[in-house]
């Protein structure tokens, strides 16, 4: 079924990541790895308390430890203490408040920065903390976002009178418009926080380099050019002064779509102490330090005719910003705003979402950012529709959803899906899982009253890649643009570079770029180098999240290109004495139409173009092109994913007996990193439906934030997956692509636990909460019996 | 300060450490074996993975000075320069990495367990990295990269 065209060139190929020779030989150059001369190391006092005042704060204690350099509280760094950047303010009386790289005189949240110190080991800083002197008057903490929200409850920041951060609203119709429906479920739903946890974690070096004024920072980021920008914005560095480099980066997921304030007081301090500082956390600080994701609380209205046609839905979200706004945190609920009808047609959609501060880390962005959260609400609240309706569940689905001959259709929502085709991927997915002969031995087993009962999860779902053109941006109130850039250059040796201005952190962008070049340059895919996560190199980029690099990036890669070839193809027009016209260009070769003797590779034409000797009038020496492209509107991957369930009713035990997924992602320049990509994002699904959740009790005090207790799923956690493709390309841009690097993520959780609740919904359960440990599923059951 | 010999990846080094400094640190900072990463401070993760005396061990749970005396493989050792150890081409070839951070670690495990257990089962590999953590991947790739590398170490030996 996966319909890869064979384009004649490396294009659509399985072509083995060039990535791979360094990662597998440990000579990999992540940022920890970094070992300047002269470097200090900083280490941080982070706030034990969720809420408290700071009474007192004496660093000088520090400075008397062996190998301390300096050491500074928000008092001692004064001015250079600038504050971390939100850059999406979603609504013009949108609450934000102060948030400093160190705190000044309360500290929000467990993890809070409160004062550094600096060694010339990391070992002697990490010492030197304790002989810091610091006194908290303990204030009671909010963790609880519907206590945050109710009169008189205790302010997170006091100066702002208020816990809520926003209200947005979209729609207005679905009030009306349920009159004229025959069913309406409701249901709460809990999208709970969940962790990041990339395996690398963050580093940052800043070092006064060379012999200018610039200051380098290499830090494990995501975003290195957004960083420059925002980082030069609020520390007063100019940005001319100031490179970013995001070196081998282990993972991001979100976690990295972000400026820390570890970052901002790394490149202060480098620039005050005029010698390099690093700092890099560790595994228990990242637990409490990197933004979370989720935590929303989903109160959702679906309202149906009796033969299950839609009518609308409503909903409305509380989402958990946590105790302060990083750099897209308000933004992250509204990208799922546009979603959350999902695949259906509907005829009203009512959304409204409160921003609510806590006591608790800050959120953001996390693999799907908002999708993953309304695609859980929708395809659950299908499910319990179609069993209000007494229908089947994926009939419900099929009545509802976007024909394949109705594209391209405006949704709800607003959005204008350009093509998919859910019948295809359905079929597909329908028949890898033998979904008939799983639905026979499911009643079989019910029949049997099997202590082991079988349940069939469905997820049809769709997202948004390709954020986004820059006006609808701008529309948002996101303060930056969509567009992304490639320059193609030939060397005179002929080799070729490709500077993108994605930020890959495992996704194979050095493989899939150069695929993509080299199917339109005709040069081997391993001449040519992939330049990227260096503003001194590849200055103009928007970084890497929301599955936009290859469905924007792509697209700058493919005109880049063609402008050099059109170059190329003047200069060696002119070397081979014919119109440009006369040419034809095969393999990297321009010849003369009708005579194969007359030829100049296009090496040559680089060399031509290099020393400039005989080139044509009007034509400038070197041979590179450039290309910056604002995406025409989101490409809308889509798929269809099914999961056997067993639940074993007597202990809860959930096992993922078999997982099916098709997926639409248009074409596919490496099929083998597409399957990848889904393989991860479905596994980080299921861990959100099986296995994690940051927890907080009452005083907001983590739970589980290190890797013993937050589980992360292992190898034996998960089992194989069973994954195909079709391919609807997409019209929105001109390499048809659609993007993959989220996908996963967003269909898999409401298929785990709509497989779950199908197991046993019979025993009278008609939600599972995430995550479903067998405890949890135990107890589900037990009370739905009319237990405790 | 404590004296410590140890071979590392075929070169013989003498150090005076501190006590308390871990393998992996002593690997890291004083070595300057940085193939070898650090992915958490409980002992779960397992990215640290080497071989001491031949056998897999999570050098953050090891003191440096207990490997005194011992031969330790990285996976900047586990084969000679550019050369590939089977277990290597495969997971290039089963696409059994993305971002790379946990691979020096999954490398060393699947050597380890390729060395108990030359035939495994997809639940036998499954079990054995048990204590490597990939957020990439999802494993079904690095299973499959191990049953390949299987395949590999047997065509060496016959």
């Amino acid at each position: 079924m996966t319909d890869v065209v064979d384009t004649g060139t490396a294009l659509g190929r399985p072509i083995k990541r060039k990535e791979d020779a360094r990662l597998l030989h440990g000579q990999t150059n992540w940022t920890d790895n970094i070992q300047l001369p002269g470097t200090v190391h900083m280490a941080i006092l982070r706030s034990p308390l969720a809420h408290a005042k700071i009474t007192h704060l004496d660093v000088s204690g520090a400075l008397e430890m062996p190998n301390v350099v300096a050491a500074f509280g928000a008092a001692e760094l004064g001015e250079l203490n600038s504050s971390v950047p939100c850059v999406w303010p979603v609504t013009d009386d949108m609450v934000a408040p102060d948030f400093p790289a160190l705190a000044k005189d309360t500290v929000h949240h467990v993890g809070d920065c409160v004062a550094v110190v600096l060694a010339t080991d990391a070992a002697s800083a990490a010492d030197a903390l304790e002989a810091m002197s610091v006194d908290y008057e303990p204030l009671q903490a909010v963790v609880n976002m519907e206590s945050a929200i109710s009169p008189g409850s205790t302010l997170v920041h006091e100066d702002k009178g208020t816990n809520t951060c926003y209200v947005y609203n979209l729609g207005g119709g679905y009030d009306e418009k349920v009159k004229e429906a025959d069913v309406v479920v409701k249901r709460r739903f809990i999208n709970q926080r969940l962790i990041p946890a990339f395996m690398e974690p963050r580093s940052v070096v800043a070092a006064p380099m060379g012999m200018s004024d610039e200051i380098t920072m290499w830090t494990s980021t995501q975003i290195p050019h957004i960083l420059r920008l925002l980082i030069a914005l609020v520390t007063g560095i100019p940005e001319n002064n100031l490179r970013v480099i995001a070196p081998d980066v282990g993972g991001g997921f979100g976690g990295k779509l972000q400026i820390y304030r570890e970052e901002i007081l790394v490149a202060q301090l480098a620039r005050k102490l005029g010698r390099p500082v690093k700092w890099t956390e560790t595994r228990s600080e990242d637990m409490v330090a990197t933004h979370h994701g989720r935590d929303q609380i989903q109160d959702i209205e679906i309202a149906a005719k009796s033969d299950g046609t839609l009518v609308g839905l409503k909903v409305d979200l509380k989402a958990n910003m946590g105790a302060y706004l990083q750099i897209i945190t308000p933004g992250i609920p509204l990208l799922g705003m546009f979603m959350y009808p999902g695949i259906y047609k509907m005829d009203a959609y009512d959304f409204q979402c409160t921003g609510v501060f806590t006591n608790t880390t800050p959120t953001d962005a996390y693999r799907g950012a908002g999708r993953p959260e309304s695609t859980y609400a929708i395809e659950r609240i299908m499910d319990e529709l179609a069993a209000e309706l007494g229908m089947e569940p994926m009939e419900l689905r099929r009545k509802n959803w976007i024909k394949h001959e109705e594209f391209p259709y405006t949704t709800i929502a607003g959005l204008t899906y350009d093509t998919g085709n859910y019948e295809l991927a359905t079929a597909r997915a329908l028949e890898l899982f033998d979904y008939e002969g799983m639905r026979a031995e499911q009643k079989s087993r019910r029949d049997s009253g099997d202590r082991v009962q079988l349940g069939i999860g469905i997820s049809t779902f769709t997202e948004m890649c390709g954020l986004a053109p820059s006006r609808t941006l701008g529309a948002l109130k996101y303060v930056a643009g969509g567009w992304e850039h490639c320059t193609v250059r030939v060397l005179p040796t002929g080799k070729v570079e490709v500077i993108t201005g994605t930020s890959p952190h495992g996704q194979g962008h050095e493989t899939a770029w150069s695929q993509i070049a080299s199917s339109i340059l005709g040069i081997p895919v391993e001449d040519i180098e992939v330049v990227h996560s260096d503003t001194g190199r590849a200055p103009y980029g928007m970084d890497t999240y929301g599955s936009r690099s290859l469905a924007v990036g792509g697209q700058a890669i493919k005109a880049a290109s063609e402008r050099l070839v059109d170059k190329a193809r003047v200069i060696a027009a002119h070397q081979l004495e014919c119109s440009p016209e006369d040419l034809e260009y095969v393999d990297g070769v321009f010849q003369v139409k009708g005579d194969r003797e007359k030829a100049q590779p296009l090496g040559a034409v680089a060399f031509e173009a290099f020393t400039a000797h005989n080139l044509p009038d009007g034509v400038e020496p070197t041979l590179s092109a450039e290309a910056t492209i604002d995406p025409q509107d989101f490409s809308f991957p889509h798929g269809t994913h099914l999961a056997a369930m067993e639940v074993d009713t007597e202990t809860g035990k959930v096992t993922v007996r078999k997982y099916v997924c098709v997926d639409d992602v248009g074409v596919q320049v490496n099929p083998m990193i597409v399957e990848g990509q889904v393989h991860g994002g479905v596994a980080q699904g299921i861990a959100q439906a099986l296995y994690e959740g940051a927890n907080y009790d009452e005083d907001g005090q983590p739970q589980n934030a290190n890797l013993s207790t937050y589980l992360i799923p292992s190898a034996p956690d998960l089992p194989s997956f069973i994954t195909d493709t079709t391919c609807t390309p997409s019209t929105t841009n001109p390499l048809g692509t659609k993007g993959v690097g989220e996908a996963g993520a967003i269909a898999s959780t409401p298929a785990i636990i709509n497989g779950i609740v199908d197991a046993i919904r019979h025993l009278g359960v008609n939600d599972v909460l995430m995550p479903a440990t067998p405890m949890t599923v135990w107890k589900t059951i037990q009370a739905a019996q009319g237990g405790k | 300060m404590e004296h410590l010999k140890v071979t590392v990846d075929g070169t013989t080094y003498q150090k005076e450490v501190e006590p308390r400094t871990l393998l992996v640190h002593f690997l890291r900072e004083d070595l300057g074996r940085v193939g070898t990463v650090v992915g958490c401070d409980t002992s779960n993760c397992g990215t640290c993975t080497v071989l001491v005396d031949g056998v897999s061990v999570k050098s953050c749970s090891m003191l440096a000075v207990q490997a005194d005396g011992s031969e330790i493989t990285t996976i900047q050792g586990v084969s000679d320069g550019n050369d590939w150890h089977p277990v290597q081409s495969a997971f290039k070839e089963c696409h059994g990495l993305q971002c790379g951070y946990c691979t020096p670690g999954m490398v060393i495990s699947s050597i380890d367990l390729l060395n108990e257990n030359p035939n495994p089962t997809e639940a036998e590999i499954r079990e054995g990295l048990e204590g490597n953590l990939c957020r990439c991947t999802g494993y079904h790739n690095i299973v499959k990269s191990v049953q390949r590398a299987a395949e590999l170490m047997e065509g060496t030996k016959s």
